[in-house]
């Protein structure tokens, strides 16, 4: 299943919402085009939703620290939300789960920007 | 099998599949499956670099107390000492660097051999209840 992703605005925040896989090709191509059009449009507060992400590979989790780096340099902020436990448990082993700001709730995640 | 993305799905199918068969339960199912992916993605991409002349040889084999995959490429070759850590602080934000990192941590070994050209890859997870896996769980 390829990835496809949406994008919404809730209260000044960008919310993507993700599904298929996040993987080496197509997948990870999806969202660095996505993060890329974001910041090119000037959007600061991104809430990446992965609930229906089924898989990332260590292209995808690239993809992800590549996205989060991004929107800092360009003085935003990325946050995740509602992962799977696959997800969750990669981001775990790869020491990466306490570098991203993961949230579980999408109204509480909305309110924890910074605006 | 051709140095392409197809190949690279195609490898995680069958060892999925195998996977099942062996009676491993879905977590190290997904385990042996993205092993098989890094490992493919290593191959095709860091080996081969896409290369259409250049091939990957992929096996599986059951023995009843291992699932063994091993994975040759050829390309330049691949010295395992020489990957950075992607734990260490300064590595942790890289964009890439994790796949051997992943590799090791769903399998119970891991072995690299130099090949002229190339490398070579075995990956062994050990069938849960066979002796082997016995063993390892008493010592």
């Amino acid at each position: 299943m390829s990835m496809k992703a949406s994008t919404r605005q809730v209260d000044g925040v960008t919310i993507v919402d993700l599904s298929g896989r996040i993987t080496l090709g197509e997948g990870s191509t999806v969202l660095r085009d996505t993060v890329k059009d974001l910041l090119g449009k000037g959007a600061k507060h991104i809430l990446l939703n992965l609930g229906d992400v089924s898989y990332i590979d260590s292209s995808g989790i690239g993809e992800l620290v590549s996205a989060y780096t991004s929107v800092q340099r360009q003085g935003g902020e990325l946050k995740l939300l509602h992962l799977t436990k696959k997800v969750h448990d990669l981001l775990q082993i790869t020491k990466l789960y306490t570098v991203f700001d993961v949230q579980e709730d999408e109204p509480n995640a909305i309110k924890s920007f910074v605006k | 099998m051709e140095s392409t993305l197809e190949s690279v799905n195609k490898a995680e199918e069958m060892a999925d599949q195998l996977a099942i068969q062996a009676g491993f339960d879905e977590d190290v199912r997904d385990g042996i499956t993205m092993a098989v992916r890094e490992a493919m993605i290593n191959a095709v991409l860091h080996g081969n670099a896409y290369d259409p002349g250049k091939r990957v040889n992929l096996t599986f084999e059951q023995n009843g107390h291992e699932l063994i995959i091993t994975i040759g490429d050829e390309g330049k070759g691949l010295d395992p000492d020489e990957v950075p850590d992607p734990l260490a602080p300064e590595n942790l934000m890289k964009q890439s660097g994790r796949g051997i990192f992943l590799i090791r941590a769903f399998m119970d070994e891991v072995r690299f051999r130099k090949l002229e050209p190339g490398t070579e890859i075995t990956l062994i997870k050990r069938i849960p209840g066979s002796e082997l896996d016995r063993q390892e769980a008493s010592t």
